[in-house]
């Protein structure tokens, strides 16, 4: 069959991959959107997207539950965005900073109580094969899709929604904007920052589990490589609009699967050139939609990204 | 008392005029500095005690094995010493940035640029004497590390792009490309298990330094620490950029290049990263390969925060987390915790110091005007 493709299969598999590499920056990005929103930047869900990965599999593998995974994985995610931020509320503590160091925690500590989980196999997580239409197992295995990147694309359109007509999404707005304001309206901008930044940990951690139970599928210490990062630099590039997050999301899964579809129809001596492709993409994008001498349109006054 | 001369009340005379209280004023400014952070560490240690114990291992014995696998011996400081060299490069990276406000943490791909250029201009170079095939290793690796990081603070200056996100980004695609180079177009075919490029020759490797057999890191790393103290602290050109890091909009008002700021000193901390690289080349690996990319980027990020950005700070600091670094394997062995262990250490101090950014201005008895005015009220 795949003689039959010749060269089709890249795009193809782009495609497929797209879905299936999307996953986890969705989460993290439509996660960070929020915390960013209500005026906090949270540099560390690169840590708890490991740590959630981590926290997942080895539940899963105790359990047999895929899904106990998935909300052990929110559990984590939700405790490490309560640590950012309570610890960025104390004055004169900086955000980016705490975010670093939590960065480098997570990962350590998932590290050191996922070694025994790196031998043995969790179950997967469910998906839906929308390809059975085709008899090309090319095409089938490009449209199995998750049911966590349906919840995810869900999710992003009901957050957009959120934002624009619930009260929540109007307080988390108001805090990112100004402080000032929202202290005027009778909020309190602390707890709304602590509760927006605990909820983009529970995305994180989901995100997270979804690597380690879907797509690549294991825990190992390499799982991910600066995914949580890349999906902080998505948001700006997304401008805080979880819609939008959702088609960079995709852009970047199509990126990060170049590679591996070129290697699977032979093209293998710039493999490593093609693994930066996502890191790449993401500079560019950075670069080009960046200025010197304005805020960027549509960033939360309060955030430091902009100020 | 020198201080009695001085009237009560009028405090702020009594600051300028009298050496004693001048020297208190500024000693509990400088204790501020050392106390917290210590504060921090104990705290973060005190934290990872009661990890440990709930985990039922012991503290105690963690801390004697991190004592002989760091410092316990000469072969324990020899190893701890050789491990901080790297990190001297890699924390002022993260220091010297830092003086302009920019937290640059993509050092690790400065570090293996900067080996792979250095282990790269070697062999065309092979028939001229070593002196100067080293010389030429060490500017080829500076460039590169300076390019790269000078790159960052360029997009900073030039389109506004964060140079947190950016730098870890280009580190990211700085291995990437070292993984392809190496692997691809420069790797001597000779190594086969470990792709690696050619070997820059016996002859062209530093020795250890006399004494102490430790390689010339070390010793070229304190000195840079020095250089990069004098320029912060003793330059036009350091005031200049502390201005610029404080208020950007002022020192424009104030005429100060601003732009030139931010992509020299990124430069100049890309360069010494890069230096972290070349070392590793031209004393221990005599190659350019994967082990260039080690974390030291990453631990010195932890470090410069450590030594507050203060240059002067980072080499006892660099020690410290060298010796916890060469007792990993220890703590393996003995303890039988995963290698992870030092970096949930490190995590949690980070944590810890980042907390104890908030105590500072906290505690009276680090303010300069409660010495200058209680030697004033006993006269």
């Amino acid at each position: 069959m795949s003689q039959d493709l010749g060269l089709w299969t890249v795009p193809l598999a782009v495609i497929g991959g797209a879905i299936r590499v999307s996953t986890p920056f969705l989460f993290v990005s439509l996660g960070e959107t929020i915390t960013e929103r209500a005026g906090r930047i949270n540099l560390g869900l690169e840590g708890t997207l490991v740590f959630g990965a981590m926290a997942a599999y080895a539940t899963a593998v105790v359990t047999g539950s895929p899904w106990a995974g998935v909300a052990a994985a929110g559990l984590a995610g939700a405790g490490f965005g309560l640590l950012h931020g309570v610890i960025c509320s104390l004055p004169r503590v900086n955000d980016v900073a705490v975010g670093i160091a939590l960065m480098l925690f997570g990962v350590g500590v998932a590290f050191f109580f996922g070694k025994p989980f790196i031998q043995p196999s969790a179950p997967p997580l469910p998906a839906i094969p929308f390809g059975f239409w085709s008899d090309l197992p090319q095409v089938q295995a490009a449209l199995r899709v998750n049911v966590l990147f349906l919840a995810g694309a869900a999710l992003s359109v009901a957050l957009w929604w959120a934002f624009r007509h619930t009260k929540a999404g109007l307080m988390i707005r108001v805090a990112g904007d100004s402080a000032e304001a929202a202290r005027a309206m009778g909020y309190d901008v602390t707890r709304v920052r602590v509760l927006a930044t605990m909820a983009g940990g529970v995305l994180a951690g989901i995100g997270g589990a979804y690597l380690s139970l879907y797509y690549p599928g294991s825990w190992n210490e390499g799982i991910s490589s600066g995914q949580g990062l890349m999906a902080v630099a998505l948001v700006i590039f997304a401008r805080w609009n979880p819609l939008a997050c959702f088609g960079a999301a995709l852009l970047f899964g199509g990126a990060g699967a170049l590679g591996p579809a070129l290697q699977s129809v032979g093209v293998s001596s710039g493999y490593y050139l093609f693994y930066a492709a996502p890191y790449v993409l993401t500079l560019g994008l950075l670069v080009a939609t960046s200025s010197p001498d304005r805020a960027l349109a549509g960033a939360p006054g309060e955030l430091g990204l902009s100020r | 008392m020198v201080a009695d001369a001085a009237p009560s009340g009028m405090t702020v005379a009594a600051t300028q005029r009298s050496p004693t209280i001048r020297v208190l004023a500024w000693l509990a400014c400088r204790a501020e500095a050392v106390a917290i952070p210590l504060g921090a560490v104990l705290a973060g240690l005190a934290l990872f005690s009661l990890f440990l114990l709930a985990l039922g291992k012991s503290p105690a014995a963690l801390v004697d094995l991190v004592w002989r696998g760091g410092f316990g011996s000469a072969f324990a400081w020899q190893n701890s010493l050789q491990r901080a060299a790297p990190l001297l490069f890699a924390a002022l990276c993260v220091a010297l940035p830092a003086r302009l406000g920019l937290v640059v943490i993509g050092g690790e791909g400065a570090i293996v640029l900067g080996g792979l250029a250095a282990a790269v201009a070697a062999p065309p170079l092979s028939g001229l004497p070593a002196p100067l095939v080293v010389a030429a290793m060490a500017l080829a690796g500076m460039l590169a590390g300076a390019a790269w990081i000078g790159a960052v603070g360029a997009l900073k200056a030039y389109r506004g792009v964060d140079a947190t996100i950016a730098s870890l980004l280009m580190s990211y695609i700085a291995i990437a490309l070292a993984n392809h180079l190496i692997e691809g177009p420069l790797r001597d075919p000779t190594s086969l298990n470990k792709p690696s490029t050619l070997p820059v020759g016996e002859a062209n490797m530093l020795g250890p330094m006399p004494g102490l057999g430790v390689h010339w890191g070390l010793g070229a790393g304190i000195l840079a620490c020095l250089l990069a103290w004098l320029l912060m602290e003793r330059t036009t050109l350091g005031f200049a950029a502390r201005i610029a890091g404080g208020n950007v909009r002022a020192a424009q008002i104030q005429g100060l290049p601003v732009r030139h700021l931010v992509v020299g000193f990124t430069a100049l901390g890309g360069a010494c990263a890069a230096l972290a690289g070349f070392f590793e080349v031209a004393a221990v690996q005599g190659t350019a390969n994967a082990t260039l990319a080690s974390g030291y980027g990453f631990t010195g990020i932890l470090i410069a925060f450590l030594a507050r950005h203060n240059p002067l700070a980072i080499p006892p600091v660099a020690l410290a987390l060298g010796g916890l670094e060469a007792s990993s394997g220890l703590i393996q062995r003995r303890m039988q915790l995963p290698d992870a262990t030092i970096l949930v250490l490190e995590g949690l101090l980070f944590l810890c110091l980042l907390v104890g950014e908030t105590a500072y201005g906290r505690f009276k008895i680090f303010s300069p005007h409660l010495w200058a005015s209680a030697k004033a009220r006993t006269a």
